[in-house]
């Protein structure tokens, strides 16, 4: 099946979020679709999906204009979508799931779940998908789980297939075996549109590759082109992708964790005696697929979460059972891996927001009250030293890109005392620009001999800054390697195979 | 990526009641201005609709159109027109003072309105939605109670003595609250208006009470002697005016509070929590404590209240002096956005409608239909979705408003 976007516009207000875009899509095609947050990827799909429709232009499938007006015709058309978030039912079974929605009848409207079993059995061979149709979907692992959303949309004849960032929650061992199969797709003739940011994982799978930028078509590239290539044309200018760094300057442990376990709150262990430390001059990534202890390892090093057993230290200070503040004061940043929830108030101006944490003393306070003059005055050169682009320092944060958002975050984090640094996802949902500002400062607080704990589910974030590596599953770490370990080892271990 | 899914999640996690009850709580004044006019152009409609001589001119309005429609607007005017010289100026008066009385008595009605509105106001900036004002009311009525009828003392710092224990008698109401919220979860809403019936009860009970403080020689009522005159808030500019030391109270009130609020950093950690509690957790503050003393300032905001109301009032002292003051501090708090100085507003609004009731009476209106316009003002507030369809405005986080926005913040930063 042929589908053609033509012309496409979508404004929001004043905002255009789709400028003009043409797309076409071949029979057994992978298109990649290549742009940063916030470049128009979403949109253009949901206009595909009929989930919004556009202001100009038309949706063509093998050259007769449709319309949709709601996902129900985008998937009578063939169209089908999986999304970042899995749209299943955790007690169904794959079956079950499978044909919800669209459910094989038998014998006076009961539900046929042979006919079910059989379908997804059918699928399931072809594609070498490996998927028992009785399996429980919670019980399978996250990569299992998107292979049942792909299956979910095969069997609903989907011709034409959209995956939305596919690759977020997997191994690097699951995303091999995506496009193994995303390749065999191709080959059967059913045409996908890859949405992503990762630059290997197009270089690997694409066929053809359309770059976006603010809401405009920049260039289309073919997967031959380098990735620096690539990232120049996302970005709109040069991308320094290698970060430059020296080597590191070793000094004393400064922060050290011992034998810690931490639970959840449904008191599950989420945490399982997990020891490291962290030395001044030195960054210990914590690599692993999101969920698998890292959020209650960071917010149990804070002080927000219980400890159940175990104990931390910083520069020789036992924290344990310390609160929050304590820990701040203690020399500890915090970068956490949600700046909405967690990091900003959105309905705060940039000068508030980095005083967050500051409100306890000096600088910012004299005796109860706020000191406004320092207050701008620390406001305005930081917003100068990182870079925060913004027409004034009282600029609601919420009105902020979320690069320039966790700018704030960082800037206040970095702008004071700090012995140890704990950043989690720090460069989750920023564009390019700022993922590489940001990495160079927390290189540079490394190279100042702050010790530096980075938590992220980035391999490649976690290959670019990392001294050390600890691999975290299920819990436990799996194993500390040095920097120089291979992409197939750290995946490996990512999986939970012991190094 | 996971970006987008943790976004939506994190908006979605805030529930839809609540993100309703912050827009309601953040007041925005056109909106407010808006919903206030709304409800006068209502209020009208009732007045004109019930009353007699334009029932019977619009039955014969063919035969004479043109009186018909000026009977309409000769009620409208009677009415408003009474309001206005009942709180504000009256035109009609022999002399200046009569004259500029309304007005003294508005100020006079409004004193404790601001007072307590202040009161709920600092809990709704801090994410709470606390209806107790009139449980702490009733503490600190009983407390004033206490200290005006059993303590004995000179002149000044008798009322000083009262005014303290009655602040203080609030603040433990207060601070109940807090504490159940902060060590076990309670919602406050529930808590406050429960609190309230038992503060209500409580102040009755210690009004029949012989030992306690019910009046010398009292009977079967539940009423208090009269206060010592050394703890009464005097007249504050003559006697001709029943205008007291009230309002001086209330003027500091507002300055404390403004100061709270918008410079210290009691009040800084006040909105954080209010605005996003994690992320103020997150910052080292101690959200549940963060509650209390917000609760207990709150309460004793709604304690000079009932200091102002009962320590003003001529003979003993029952349960009805309150006079819905509680209650009046919400809508006032929601009228006023929270601030310093839409609470002031909002106060003098709801005090010209106390003072002005009667005068409408003698008008001929029926004072209830002020009780309507208030009750519409709230409920138009508390429903922003009916004001906004009326009027067209915009949806706050509304894709057309946020892309204005940010389409605007992308001009000046190029």
């Amino acid at each position: 099946m042929k589908l053609e976007l033509r012309n496409i516009t979508k404004r929001f207000g004043a905002l255009v979020a789709n400028d003009n875009i043409s797309l076409t899509l071949e029979p057994g095609e992978i298109h990649s679709l290549l742009g940063e947050n916030g470049a128009g990827k979403s949109t253009l799909m949901n206009v595909l999906y009929g989930l919004l429709q556009p202001d100009e232009g038309e949706i063509l499938i093998n050259d007769k204009v449709v319309k949709f007006s709601g996902p129900g015709d985008a998937m009578a058309a063939g169209i089908g979508m999986v999304h970042q978030h899995f749209m299943l039912i955790p007690v169904f079974s794959v079956a079950e799931n499978v044909v919800l929605g669209n459910e094989p009848t038998g014998k006076a409207g009961s539900l046929d779940l042979n006919e079910a079993r059989k379908i997804v059995k059918e699928i399931s061979d072809r594609f070498g998908f490996d998927i028992d149709p009785d399996a429980k979907v919670q019980d399978l692992p996250v990569g299992s789980q998107q292979r049942v959303e792909i299956i979910k949309s095969l069997a609903r004849n989907a011709k034409i297939l959209v995956l939305d960032e596919p690759t977020a929650v997997l191994t690097p061992q699951e995303t091999d075996e995506l496009m193994e199969i995303m390749r065999g797709l191709a080959k059967s003739g059913t045409s996908i549109i890859f949405i992503t940011h990762k630059l290997r994982e197009v270089q690997q799978v694409a066929d053809r590759i359309t770059v976006i930028r603010q809401g405009k078509v920049v260039a289309t590239a073919s997967p031959k082109s380098t990735a620096s290539e690539l990232a120049t044309l996302m970005v709109g200018r040069e991308v320094e992708l290698d970060l430059k760094r020296t080597v590191a300057n070793i000094g004393a442990e400064t922060l050290l964790v011992k034998n810690l376990t931490v639970l959840d709150d449904r008191q599950h262990q989420m945490v399982d005696d997990v020891s490291f430390s962290v030395h001044g001059g030195e960054v210990l990534a914590i690599a692993g697929v999101q969920g698998n202890g890292q959020t209650e390892l960071a917010e149990a090093i804070l002080g927000l979460r219980h400890i159940h057993s175990g104990s931390i230290e910083v520069a020789g200070k036992d924290l344990t059972k310390s609160t929050v503040r304590e820990v701040l004061e203690a020399g500890l940043g915090y970068i956490p891996e949600d700046r909405k929830k967690d990091g900003l108030v959105g309905d705060f101006s940039i000068a508030e927001n980095l005083m967050l944490d500051g409100s306890f003393g000096k600088p910012f306070a004299k005796g109860f009250q706020i000191d406004f003059a320092k207050r701008d005055e620390i406001a305005e050169s930081l917003i100068e030293e990182f870079d925060i682009r913004t027409p004034s320092k009282e600029t609601l944060v919420k009105q902020l890109s979320g690069g320039n958002q966790q700018k704030v975050v960082v800037a206040r984090e970095l702008g004071r005392e700090l012995k140890v640094l704990v950043a989690s996802q720090p460069t989750r949902g920023v564009d390019v620009g700022s993922i590489e500002f940001i990495h160079e400062q927390i290189i540079a607080a490394r190279d100042s001999g702050k010790s530096v704990l980075i938590i992220s589910t980035e391999l490649d974030e976690v290959l670019a800054l990392a001294d050390r590596i600890a691999v975290m599953y299920r819990g436990k770490i799996v194993g500390i390697v040095d920097a120089k370990t291979t992409r197939e080892k750290l995946g490996k271990m990512m999986a939970g195979i012991a190094a | 990526m996971n970006v987008k899914n943790k976004d939506i999640k994190s908006l979605s996690e805030e529930s839809k009641t609540e993100s309703v009850l912050r827009e309601i709580m953040a007041g925005d004044p056109v909106r407010i201005a808006l919903s206030i006019l709304l409800g006068f152009f209502i209020g009208a409609i009732f007045m004109v609709v019930f009353n007699d001589q334009v029932v019977k001119s619009w039955s014969n309005f063919g035969a004479d159109p043109s009186y018909a429609l000026s009977t309409v607007w000769w009620t409208i005017q009677d009415g408003y027109g009474a309001l206005f010289s009942g709180s504000i100026f009256n035109f009609n008066a022999d002399n200046f003072v009569d004259a500029v009385r309304p007005l003294t008595e508005t100020l006079r009605f409004a004193a404790p309105l601001i007072m307590a509105g202040l009161g709920v106001a600092l809990t709704f900036r801090v994410g709470l939605f606390n209806i107790g004002a009139t449980g702490q009311i009733m503490m600190g009525l009983a407390g004033a109670t206490f200290a005006s009828t059993r303590l004995h003392m000179p002149q000044i710092i008798h009322m000083f003595v009262a005014v303290v224990i009655a602040v203080l008698c609030a603040m433990v109401w207060g601070i109940i609250v807090g504490i159940l919220k902060a060590r076990t979860g309670a919602n406050e809403v529930i808590v406050t208006i429960m609190l309230n019936y038992v503060a209500t009860a409580l102040f009755t009970y210690l009004l029949r009470e012989p030992n306690l403080l019910l009046e010398a020689n009292g009977g079967g009522t539940p009423k208090s002697d009269h206060p010592d005159g050394t703890a009464m808030m005097g007249a504050l500019i003559g006697t001709e005016y029943k205008l007291n030391y009230g309002l001086i109270f209330a003027g500091l009130a507002v300055l404390f509070y403004w100061w709270l609020m918008e410079r210290s950093t009691f009040g800084f950690r006040f909105r954080m929590v209010g605005h996003n509690s994690s992320a103020a957790r997150a910052a080292g503050i101690k959200v549940e404590n963060t509650f209390i003393w917000a609760l207990a300032i709150s309460a004793g905001f709604a304690g000079l209240a009932a200091a102002a109301q009962g320590l003003s009032v001529d003979g003993g002292l029952t349960a009805s002096i309150e006079a819905g003051i509680g209650f009046d501090a919400i809508t006032v708090a929601l009228l006023g956005g929270s601030r310093a100085g839409g609470v002031v507003m909002a106060g003098l609004l709801f005090g010209a409608f106390k003072a002005g009731s009667s005068s409408m009476q003698v008008a001929g209106v029926s004072p209830e239909v002020l009780g309507v316009v208030k009750a519409l003002i709230v409920l138009f507030i508390a429903a922003p979705p009916i004001i906004r369809a009326l009027y067209r405005l915009p949806k706050p986080g509304s894709k057309v408003l946020e892309a204005a926005k940010s389409a605007k913040v992308a001009k000046v930063i190029k």
